[in-house]
Formats: structure tokens, C-alpha cells, sequence
């Protein structure tokens, strides 16, 4: 029975000496994880291979140079992040010093997913580390080839005191959840995802979850169908459909949804010329019991339009869309992870826009809305909540470093990339610095509380209501006209107005 | 049986439609809690002295007037907070737009702790209203006449049906934790603190939990110690030492510790002349039981160099310092939360810190170091991890809007205050919008992957690690040279250079 209470204290006194916090050592365990990504870049896509039959491309693209990239971002910014944050105070801290800390949190563990194994359990390691923690990482089981190459790669090149990788499936798991943490940050879904907050909560510790749930896509009138075309499906064969944020289904009118499947025909030929099953660019349901999960999903509402084969042997699932299918069709009640692509006529945004807010599994992890009509945007991203949203495209709102990524309500808690997995790994401490002296002004919040320092301290502390937009701009002129004439008076008082400023 | 799911299912059920989410209804429901708090300051201070024997002056100083401000604080902000907030994006987004979303998450619960009966329920209630969610309220029993008056105003104020005060004990408590919530923030202690999350972990609701600890406070050599006996006292004897971050012990040395006593004295009598059980500035225990709680702390270890006198009938506990405490005694194993403060000696800075770090109760929620010595200082702010912290004062770190306010670890989760509330209770959505313009731009991303595809991907993905500091600070010293020559050559070209620079 595996049991890691040694492994977390050690790891806590470790963290308890300091080592960590330095930013020396933060660095260069940075640069190590570069130069395992360098140095490993075949390894880690011939283990993707294995796992998700996943392109060299798709590696690339989606896994390792993504999170090259957020690593560099960090690595270019650690200085700046780690600085203590000056706030703004009042008058009354004028002498006072008032900063925010970043504090680490201490032993941390990070539980990845299989659909994308480097990069979740590599991208929020970067932040963790960037923090200043000691990180334990449990990569799945599932996806075992990359599993057990971390496991290999971790003790080559990390600190090994502070940094751990530990592979397993559900005991392990188990058992590492019955430690105390000091954060834990899980990817995965949200049956799981109660269990690990549940775990959580005997230690009070803080969680972030990325979840997921049934992204949808809205398809607007007018739009230009063979880009649309490009874009979702893009998305959804993107590792077999295998992606927290894919496009789950669609909504659209009927007759947007009928030239749609046309359009998806032509994709589909441009993207497989030779068929799917033959592209070496097409990946595969990671196990037989997902595999089986999705191909059942083939006969869960409307009819095929496009795919809908399979094969057993190698876990291949064709691209597939599903037409003229209803809400309460059997695919429409789970995420399908998985590349079948349900289309649901609807009359317009608005039924779009309730369904997304009454589905059964809550807020989804992403919203897809495709429209020229910047009217009907805002309608739904004003009328719906979800993690993030991209217009026009997918996945894009995940690409950049400076937009938080991560899910609300069934979808998740808590966000990251770039700064944001900084601060998910870091406590914010609020600090103020006072001198000894001026004792006196403190007299006034002593006892014995006397009406004059009732009527000083209300005094003081009242603060004023500001007045509406267009009077504030008033003062502001009156500033501009004072200057302006200023600068005239010293600068040129012999020069009339007019050649002053076109001198 | 009390059961709030109708209740819940309503809240929801408006804020489905929109109506809290609307910028104006935000700020006519913070402009009707502004005029409950200007209309009803006697009644609101009346109740605070039925319950804490909390004296006028002290509930405006540390309730209503800090409460005030944040209100105006927020209103006056509001309109900026809310703005989706514009994100930088590098050259391959030059064409989007990205952006964060602040969306408000649904019906949220707050529940208050009875110390600052009026602070823990109204202060989150501001940013929540600011984040335009629906609101239930439900305050501590334990003050009870405050939990009444808000029950009776709540509905005179407020839009009810999107804001509501639920009252009631613990049978009520656990029905509303029945439910799912959208947020829930609670302040109050661990144990309870616990069951909260678990609780939420059932529906995956996200908490922010406001709890507590041992504070401790450092006294280091040649402080002015009269100063920090008025700042320590200060701290500890308002609210009668019932303060979440209420300095719960001092470390400092043997002599300190003697030499800090005599002041105590002095102090003490500075701020209750007649003596604190006949001052009226002077509060009481809160209960029966927390009352007998903190009794019984008097011989909690140590002796007693101050106070020590107590009054069952009025749950009067006489301001208490106990010298020569130990880690081991009694009166140091849980939080205080009452007027008793032990002093425990220490050897040096060394010391304190590892007895902080070895504590039972876990990272505190403040702490203090009364300091002349910056080194010192650092010593602490490096070596412990806090919820906040303040040099040579107590409690300020929580009095400005611009400093989060929160726990960790043990001491609670999450943050608030000022802007820090309202995006408590808002998701962060991040977003991006595209055009449906430039698809060959895209190909590259489409299959099939070709090995030109990867190395074109590869190339426009791969960011630069930025050389070290000392080089890029020559970089600029050459640009400001040159951007000097520029300027003379273009601007002045006849006159020398000395002559330039002192036109």
C-alpha cells in the first residue's frame, strides 16, 4: 500500500529552509525544464505517438512548444513578478510602506490529464516553480508511455529533494490524496474533481480545477461557412476530439446547419486526402474504454452525416457529424470527448443563448460564437458565462499568456498561463510598514474615546463620493488652460500666443 | 425543517434574467446599503453594544465607517472594474482583440462571523452586488441583535428579490449548505471552515474562507516601548481581544519582556482611567461559553502580571498579560480570541521564527515584528509565511482597500477588500475575437502536416529568452545616446552642444 507521508515531510522541511524561495534556484530549475524540452523533444513526440497516435506537428504545435513558450515568458519575466507590488494608499499611510508579497505556498502537487500529458502537467509546473514551491507532479496513468518518461527525465534533471514525479493509477492516487498539501492543481473531470476538493478539504487546502463540460458553438447567419468549416473542425479533430476545450456541438439554424455538413465534406478531404484512417496526422481514442464510450455516441441522436466509421483494433473513430439532433438526445447529456460533432438546429441566439445557461452540466469550459455581427456577440457573452470564449475561431483565447485560462461552476475553479499560474502557486500578502514615531497621531484611536476624537476620526477617514463622468472632465480643462498658459509665462513671455506653439 | 431550495432556484431564476448583472441596478442597490448605513448608524451602533458592549466610537472607527468607505470606494470604481479590461497580445494577435471579462457567477452566499457582525457580512456584500450576483446573507446568531436589525433592513433597502438576509442557527446554516451556490465566503473558524468546503466540494463551488489563528507579535531590542505597548494594547483590547487578527501573543526577550510590562501598565491606565471594567470603552465577552473559554486561559501558563480579574455576570474579562509563558503551556495551543495576551520569551528573531513555523495552528493570519531593524524585519517577512503582515503597528495591514485581506493555509483561502471583493465574486473570462478574414493565414495550422508546415509553426511560435539584465541596461544606455544626438542634430543643429541642454 503506498504511503507517502515521508516524501511530503521531507519535501516540507526542505521547503522550510529556504532553498526554494531563492530565486537563484528558481531560475535554474527553470532552465533545467528548458533543457529537458530541448534535449528531449523526440522522446517526449514518439511518446505522444504511442499514446495518442499524436503527429509530430500536433506535438509540436499543441504540447511542447506551447509550453516552451510560456516557460520563456516566465523565465523573461520571474524578476519582475517576484518584486514586491507597491499599492496605492491614502494620505493618511503617506509615510507608511504598503506592498503585496508573493509568497509560495509550500509542497505542492499537480495532477495531469492524459489528453494533453506534457503540457498539463508541464504548464502548470512552470508557474509553481516560477513561485517558489517544491512540486510533487502525478502525470495519468492513462497516457503511460509520457507518464513514464517524466518519471525518467524528472530525477535527471530537477532538484530531487524539491521536484518529484510519482507514477500510478487510483491507489497511488488515493494515497498521495491523504497527505496534507499545501495546493493541489488537478486536470481532469469533474467526478474526480469533487473527490480531489473533498481530499482537499480535510487540510484546507486551496485547489485550482480544470475541468470541462460540453463546449458549444454558435453559427451565426451570413458567416462564411467554408472558413467556419475550417475552423471547428479544426478543433474537433484536433487529437480525436480529445481536448477539454473542443468544440462540443453546434448550434445554427437548419439551413446554415444543411450548407454546413456540405462545406465540412470538403475540409475533411482537404485536411485526410487519403482518408483519416490512412493520415498519419489523425490520432486515436487513447483507450478501449473511451473508445468505446465516443463509438456509442455515433447512434446518440439525429442522423450521420459525414463518418461515423470505426475500428476496433486501433481505437480509430472517424470524424463524424451528427444532424438534426435535439437536446435531449443521449450525445447531448455528456461531454463527448471525442471526435463526433453533434449540430442542433435552434431558431436563433436567443434559444442558443438558453440552452447554454440551462444545460445540464452548468457553465462550459469554452464558448464558440462565429458571427460578423459584433450585436449578436455581446448578446451571448453578456447573456452566458463560460471559461473563456473565442469569436471566430477556436481555442485562441488559451494561446496568449496574458488571458487567464480556466473553467466556472461545473467547469472548474481557478485560472492560469503565463502570470496566472504565478499567482495560482503564490499567496498574496498584504504588508505594511510603519515607523515608531508620531506616536501622537495614533492618540485619536486610543481609549478613552472622547466626542472631539469621534468627530476628528469621522473626519479624516470620510471619504467623498465622486460626481458623475462629464463634471470630473470640467477640472481637468481648467488644469489643461492653467498649464498651457504657465508654460507660456515662463517659457516665451515676449512671443505672442499664436507663435508659441508653432514654434 | 428549514429548506431553501425554492429560494435558491428564484435567485437564480432573476439572475438568469439579467437584472443584477445590469450597471445601473449595481449601483442603485450600493447607493440604497450606503443610506442603510447613513440612516440607521445609532441603531446599527445600538446593537453592537448589546452584543460585544462594543462602545460608539469603536463601531464607527473599526464597523460602519470602514464599511462606508468601501462603499464609496466601490461606487466610485465601479465603472472602471467592470470595463473588460483590454490584455497585451504579441504580433500574431495583432489583429485581435483580447480581452478579460468580468462576469458575475450566480447566487452567492455570505456568511458572517459574530466578532464584526456588520464588517464580515457587509463587506463581501459590496464587491458582490459590484460583480452584479445575487446575494444571501446570513449572519451569525451568536449576535443576535445585530442578525435581527439586518433581517428587519435588509428587505426595507434592497431589491428582495435579488438580495436577501436569511437568520437562524445551525439547523438553518446546514440547509443552506445543502444547496448549490455559486460562492460562498465565510468567515469564522477552521473546524467550521471545514465543513463549508466540504459542503461546497458537493456541487464544486468555489469558497473563500476567512479564518484565523495565533497571531503572533515580535518584539525586537531598543523599540520605544511605550509606543508598542499603546500599538500592541491597542490591537488586543478592541473588541475585548475578539479580533481575527488581533495580536494573540509576544515573543521577545527576557528583558524586553519585563521592561514591555511596566509600560503595559502605564498604557493601561492611560486608556481606562477609572479602570476597563468601569470604562464604557471597554466591550465584553460575546458568550457564556467563549467567555468561560478564555477564563479559563488566565491560568493558562505563566503568571500573571496584569489584570487577571473577571466578572461572570457581565462576562467581563479585565485587560490580562501573562509573563513568562511557555510554547507547551495550555493558553498557547489554540487561538486566543479574547483579552489575555501571554508573553513568551525568546532568545532572538531566530527563535520566534521557528516557533512560528512549528505552530499548531499553521501559518497565521497576521503577523506582527515591532522593528527598527530592517534586516530583522526581513528576517521575519522571509523566514514565515502569513495572511498579512505589519511592521510596528497591529492591525492597519487590514485598514486600506489596496491590500488584500486573507488567510493561508490554516488561517482561510481567498482575499478581499477593495477591488480584491469584487473579483472575488467574478469569474475572470478570458476572450478573444477574430475575424473571419485571412483563412490562408490559417493553413499552416490545418492537415495535413507537412515537415514545412512544423518549421514554419516552430518559427513564428519560438519566443527568445531575454539576455540578462546588465546587457539589455547597455542596450538603452546606447538608445538614450543616440536619441541625445538625434535630437541636437535635428533640432539645433548650429548651436554646441552645452549651449543645448541649457536653452
Amino acid at each position: 500500500m503506498a504511503n507517502y507521508s515521508e516524501v511530503v515531510t521531507s519535501m516540507r522541511s526542505v521547503f522550510r529552509t529556504g532553498r526554494t524561495k531563492n530565486v537563484e534556484w528558481r531560475r535554474s530549475q527553470l532552465m533545467a525544464l528548458l533543457k529537458l524540452l530541448d534535449d528531449n523533444r523526440e522522446r517526449l513526440s514518439d511518446a505522444l505517438k504511442k499514446d495518442l497516435n499524436k503527429s509530430r506537428f500536433e506535438s509540436c504545435l499543441m504540447e511542447v512548444d506551447f509550453v516552451r513558450n510560456d516557460l520563456i515568458n516566465t523565465l523573461n519575466n520571474l524578476t519582475e513578478w517576484v518584486k514586491p507590488e507597491k499599492v496605492k494608499k491614502g494620505l493618511i499611510n503617506m509615510m507608511d510602506k504598503v506592498y503585496i508579497r508573493r509568497e509560495p505556498f509550500g509542497v505542492v502537487m499537480i495532477m495531469g490529464a492524459w489528453n494533453y500529458p506534457v503540457q498539463l502537467t508541464v504548464a502548470p509546473m512552470i508557474g509553481a516553480l516560477a513561485a517558489g514551491n517544491c512540486i510533487m507532479m502525478k502525470p495519468s496513468e492513462i497516457s503511460e508511455n509520457v507518464a513514464a518518461l517524466l518519471e525518467e527525465l524528472f530525477p535527471k534533471y530537477f532538484d530531487t529533494e524539491c521536484i518529484k514525479c510519482v507514477c500510478g493509477g487510483i491507489p497511488e492516487t488515493t494515497a498521495l490524496l491523504k497527505e496534507k498539501w499545501d495546493y493541489i492543481f488537478y486536470t481532469g473531470n469533474s467526478m474526480v474533481g469533487k473527490i480531489v476538493m473533498k481530499a482537499a478539504a480535510e487540510y484546507l487546502t486551496p485547489v485550482t480545477l480544470e475541468l470541462g463540460g460540453k463546449s458549444p458553438v454558435y453559427i451565426d447567419q451570413g458567416c462564411d461557412l467554408g472558413i467556419v468549416s475550417n475552423r471547428v473542425l479544426w478543433g474537433k479533430v484536433m487529437n480525436a476530439g480529445q481536448t477539454c476545450i473542443a468544440p462540443d456541438y453546434i448550434m445554427c439554424s437548419k439551413e446554415t446547419q444543411d450548407a454546413l455538413v456540405e462545406k465540412m465534406k470538403a475540409t475533411l478531404g482537404e485536411f485526410y486526402p487519403d482518408g483519416p484512417a490512412k493520415s498519419p496526422d489523425y490520432c486515436r481514442l487513447v483507450s478501449d474504454r473511451h473508445y468505446q464510450r465516443v463509438k456509442k455516441m455515433i447512434g446518440g441522436g439525429g442522423k450521420v452525416a459525414l463518418g461515423g466509421d470505426s475500428d476496433d483494433s486501433q481505437r480509430y473513430i472517424a470524424p463524424t457529424v451528427l444532424t438534426d439532433v435535439t437536446f435531449s438526445d443521449p450525445i447531448m447529456q455528456d461531454e463527448i470527448f471525442g471526435p463526433v460533432l453533434p449540430i442542433v438546429p435552434v431558431k436563433n441566439e436567443d434559444e442558443a443563448i438558453a440552452h447554454i445557461n440551462e444545460g445540464s452540466d452548468g457553465y462550459p469550459l469554452a464558448l464558440y460564437i462565429f458571427s460578423n455581427d459584433q450585436k449578436i456577440v455581446q448578446k451571448i457573452l453578456e447573456g452566458t458565462n463560460s471559461g473563456g470564449c473565442t469569436v471566430n475561431d477556436l481555442f485562441m483565447h488559451c494561446g496568449i499568456p496574458t488571458l487567464p485560462f480556466g473553467g466556472v461552476g461545473n467547469s472548474g475553479m481557478g485560472g492560469y498561463h503565463g502570470k496566472f499560474t504565478f499567482d495560482t502557486f503564490s499567496h498574496k500578502r498584504g504588508c505594511m510598514e510603519r515607523g515608531l514615531k508620531m506616536e501622537s497621531v495614533n492618540n485619536m484611536r486610543y481609549p478613552p474615546f472622547t466626542k472631539k476624537k469621534e468627530n476628528t476620526a469621522a473626519w479624516i477617514m470620510k471619504k467623498k463620493l465622486k460626481s458623475n463622468g462629464s463634471m470630473s472632465l470640467i477640472p481637468y480643462f481648467i488644469f489643461g488652460t492653467l498649464f498651457a498658459v504657465i508654460l507660456k509665462v515662463i517659457f516665451a513671455p515676449e512671443t505672442p500666443v499664436m507663435n508659441f506653439f508653432s514654434r | 425543517m428549514a429548506n431553501y431550495s425554492e429560494t435558491v432556484n428564484s435567485l437564480r431564476s432573476v439572475f438568469q434574467s439579467g437584472r443584477t448583472k445590469n450597471l445601473k441596478w449595481r449601483r442603485s442597490q450600493l447607493m440604497a446599503l450606503l443610506k442603510l448605513l447613513d440612516d440607521n448608524r445609532d441603531r446599527l451602533s445600538e446593537a453592537l453594544e448589546k452584543d460585544l458592549r462594543k462602545n460608539k466610537f469603536e463601531s464607527n472607527l473599526m464597523e460602519v465607517g470602514p464599511i462606508r468607505n468601501e462603499v464609496i470606494y466601490a461606487l466610485n470604481n465601479l465603472t472602471d472594474w467592470v470595463k473588460p479590461e483590454k490584455v497585451k497580445k504579441g504580433i500574431l494577435n495583432m489583429m485581435d482583440k483580447a480581452y478579460i471579462r468580468h462576469d458575475p457567477l450566480g447566487a452567492v452566499l455570505i456568511i458572517a462571523a459574530w466578532n464584526y457582525p456588520v464588517q464580515t457580512a457587509i463587506l463581501p456584500m459590496i464587491g458582490a452586488i459590484a460583480a452584479g450576483n445575487c446575494v444571501v446573507i446570513k449572519p451569525s446568531e451568536i449576535a443576535e441583535n445585530m442578525a435581527s436589525l439586518l433581517e428587519e433592513l435588509i428587505p426595507k433597502y434592497f431589491d428582495t428579490e435579488c438580495i436577501k438576509c436569511i437568520c437562524g442557527g445551525i439547523p438553518e446554516t446546514t440547509a443552506l449548505l445543502k444547496e448549490k451556490w455559486d460562492y460562498i465566503f465565510y468567515t469564522g473558524n477552521s473546524r467550521v471552515g471545514k465543513i463549508i468546503l466540504k459542503a461546497a466540494a458537493e456541487y464544486l463551488t468555489p469558497v473563500t474562507l476567512e479564518m484565523g489563528g495565533k497571531s503572533p507579535v515580535y518584539v525586537d531590542e531598543d523599540c520605544d516601548l511605550g509606543t508598542v505597548s499603546n500599538r500592541i494594547l491597542w490591537g488586543k483590547n478592541s473588541n475585548a481581544g475578539q479580533t481575527c487578527i488581533a495580536p494573540d501573543y509576544v515573543m521577545c526577550s527576557k528583558e524586553t519582556q519585563d521592561a514591555l510590562v511596566e509600560k503595559m501598565k502605564i498604557t493601561l491606565e492611560k486608556f481606562y482611567p477609572e479602570g476597563p471594567a468601569k470604562s464604557s470603552c471597554y466591550g465584553r465577552l460575546v458568550s457564556d461559553r467563549h467567555y468561560q473559554r478564555v477564563k479559563k486561559m488566565i491560568e493558562g501558563g505563566g503568571q500573571v502580571a496584569v489584570g487577571g480579574d473577571t466578572n461572570d455576570s457581565e462576562r467581563y474579562i479585565a485587560p490580562t498579560v501573562l509573563a513568562d509563558v511557555t510554547f507547551s503551556d495550555p493558553v498557547m495551543q489554540d487561538e486566543v480570541f479574547g483579552p489575555v495576551l501571554p508573553i513568551v520569551p525568546v532568545k532572538n528573531e531566530d527563535e520566534a521564527i521557528a516557533r512560528i513555523n512549528a505552530g499548531s495552528t499553521g501559518a497565521p493570519l497576521a503577523l506582527y515584528v515591532f522593528s527598527n531593524n530592517q534586516q530583522v524585519v526581513k528576517k521575519f517577512l522571509d523566514g514565515v509565511n502569513s495572511g498579512g503582515c505589519c511592521v510596528n503597528d497591529c492591525l492597519m495591514q487590514g485598514s486600506i482597500p489596496t491590500l488584500p485581506f486573507g488567510g493561508v493555509g490554516s488561517s482561510g483561502m481567498g482575499r478581499y477588500h477593495g477591488r480584491f471583493t469584487f473579483e472575488t465574486f467574478s469569474h475572470k473570462r478570458g476572450c478573444m475575437e477574430r475575424g473571419l478574414e485571412m483563412e490562408s493565414v490559417n493553413n499552416i495550422r490545418y492537415p495535413p502536416f507537412t515537415k514545412n508546415k512544423e518549421k514554419i509553426v516552430t518559427w513564428i511560435l519560438k519566443q527568445k529568452l531575454k539576455s540578462n539584465a546588465n546587457m539589455s541596461l547597455v542596450i538603452y544606455f546606447m538608445f538614450g545616446t543616440l536619441f541625445a544626438v538625434f535630437l541636437k542634430v535635428f533640432f539645433a543643429p548650429q548651436m554646441s552642444v552645452m549651449n543645448f541642454f541649457s536653452k
